[in-house]
């Protein structure tokens, strides 16, 4: 555990507890529109585009691409080592994009059209979904 | 087409000191620059008869960011007012300002007290900036829309702005060289401004040497917190006959939003916000870019000001850099002088409504050495992210 970064870890409430205890079994999931297929991030109660409300979580391929990335130099949290922070979109849905870390690698090596993978960093019972690059292992 | 706004003048304007930690109270400081503002319009305290303030007080930025809300004002300065508001949702911090341009042309007020405070710096104490979410004892945890970003360690606007910086230097080729002449060109504004906070000469190499905060930001592409307040008078049109100075008129505001409203679920991360409100602004006035004498373009962050240019159609989509690169345009003495009084880079960071206080200043021909000779027609813009606010000011004729 002490190999984990410090987060400030999500208070997941009853239409997002699903998202952060997804990774328990290792998948990414989102909340899917069972009439019309369309992906909600973050969760809604109503499909955005049908009005259904027959929404489940359904799980994701996992892979993505990085769309933008910042490598963070400020010490927020006290910590000296930059950390690679970004937003990825996922092949599923043009425009489902998380925000997160990419980790596995070097910060200033994380490039837009990075193509990534999700893995979960478990914290007390939430995990977060981070991404590495395609192919560096665990 | 519509005059609703031109049922508004700004009438006056005041601001109480402004420093790095002046160590004294919001409320303080708002009363130094609420009854600066009433003087200047020619009224007296009995005369407001509407307040409005961004954020309002009690918001979740804490009291060093909220300021006073406006009960605190409105019993400190015993007002009597027939319209009132304090809230955040809005068109930024410019919010306040078009609600109080609204109740005016409603018929709700006459004169309106609007105002913003922050003492950010004396907040901050001797640490340096905190992130978001890290205050508190215990274990600190986040919900609401902040759990999509604080717990991937992305602790402030100024990652998250800089995921949009990124994304624009990547389809663009924007350069750090290109947006470093904002920061420069707001120091060398400052220097003329005796109430701004840094008014040392700063190079592009000392910018490019500063240390670096999350790519592409470095130290000098963020703003700096201070303590000041700032007031204006909104008042109806026929009170202009009153003032023994110009009158501003406000021409026109942008208050659209059409993009899903999220820091990182924004369709297109490289215009944000701005692209919408930017583009309201011309559909309800005549005047067309061209007409514009001065641009005063929020910079919480130097590549939000590079937004501004674009979505208020200063230069195309992706143009910001090539527009900004060398700094001759944007310069006092250039096509289109940018933020004069050396924006909340250099001047500090009074949030949002340092801008219109200095449009007022320029088209009212009172900026002192950082006059813009002539200047007409004002360009203001409020906002960041999923947050936008323009206006269009011109001096009443």
């Amino acid at each position: 555990m002490s190999d984990l970064p410090f987060r400030v870890l999500p208070a997941p409430d009853e239409t997002t507890a699903f998202f952060w205890s997804s990774g328990e079994d290792g998948q990414l999931r989102f909340l899917r529109c069972q009439d019309c297929g369309t992906y909600l991030h973050p969760p809604l109660p109503r499909c955005f585009s049908c009005g259904s409300r027959e929404l489940v979580p359904e799980p994701v391929s996992g892979r993505a691409t990085v769309h933008s990335c910042t490598v963070n130099h400020q010490p927020w949290t006290g910590e000296s080592e930059p950390w690679a922070i970004a937003i990825v979109e996922l092949p599923e849905q043009e425009g489902l994009r998380l925000t997160t870390n990419v980790v596995g690698c070097e910060p200033d090596d994380v490039a837009v059209g990075m193509e990534v993978e999700v893995t979960f960093e478990h914290h007390d019972d939430v995990w977060i979904p981070v991404f590495r690059p395609v192919g560096a292992g665990s | 087409m519509t005059d609703f706004e031109r049922r508004s003048i700004i009438s006056g304007i005041g601001q109480s000191d402004v420093g790095r930690r002046l160590n004294r109270t919001g409320l303080d400081l708002t009363i130094d620059a609420a009854l600066a503002a009433i003087a200047d319009a020619g009224l007296t305290v009995a005369d407001i008869d509407g307040i409005a303030s961004y954020p309002g007080g009690g918001s979740a930025g804490g009291a060093d960011f909220s300021g006073p809300g406006t009960p605190e004002v409105q019993d400190a300065l015993r007002l009597e007012v027939s319209w009132h508001r304090g809230a955040m949702e809005g068109a930024a911090q410019l919010s306040a300002v078009v609600d109080a341009v609204c109740a005016v042309g409603a018929g709700l007020a006459n004169h309106v007290l609007v105002y913003r405070t922050v003492t950010e710096a004396t907040g901050q104490g001797s640490g340096g900036r905190q992130g978001i979410g890290l205050g508190g004892g215990g274990k600190p945890s986040v919900g609401g829309s902040m759990q999509w970003s604080i717990p991937f360690r992305a602790y402030s606007a100024a990652n998250w702005l800089a995921l949009n910086a990124q994304r624009h230097f990547h389809e663009f080729g924007t350069t750090r060289e290109q947006l470093g002449m904002i920061p420069v060109n707001a120091r060398k504004n400052a220097a003329l401004n005796p109430k701004a906070v840094y008014r040392d000469p700063m190079t592009l190499d000392d910018y490019l040497s500063a240390r670096m905060i999350t790519t592409p930001f470095g130290l000098f592409d963020c703003d700096a917190p201070v303590d000041g307040s700032t007031a204006l008078i909104v008042s109806r049109a026929e009170h202009a006959r009153a003032l023994d100075h110009a009158a501003v008129s406000v021409e026109a505001v942008g208050t659209a939003l059409r993009g899903r409203p999220s820091w990182d679920q924004w369709d297109d991360l490289t215009t944000m916000a701005a692209r919408d409100a930017g583009a309201h602004v011309w559909t309800r006035t005549d005047l067309t870019p061209a007409d514009v004498d001065v641009a005063e373009l929020y910079d919480g962050f130097s590549f939000l000001a590079m937004v501004w240019l674009e979505a208020l159609g200063f230069c195309g989509r992706g143009e910001g850099g090539p527009f900004v690169e060398g700094g001759k345009r944007i310069a006092l003495d250039g096509e289109l002088p940018l933020n004069t009084n050396g924006g909340q880079l250099s001047g500090g960071r009074l949030h949002g409504f340092g801008f219109i206080h200095e449009a007022c200043l320029q088209l009212r021909h009172e900026a002192g050495d950082r006059q813009v000779a002539g200047a007409e027609v004002a360009a203001v813009a409020n906002g960041g992210g999923p947050i936008a606010g323009a206006m269009l000011l011109t001096r009443a004729r």
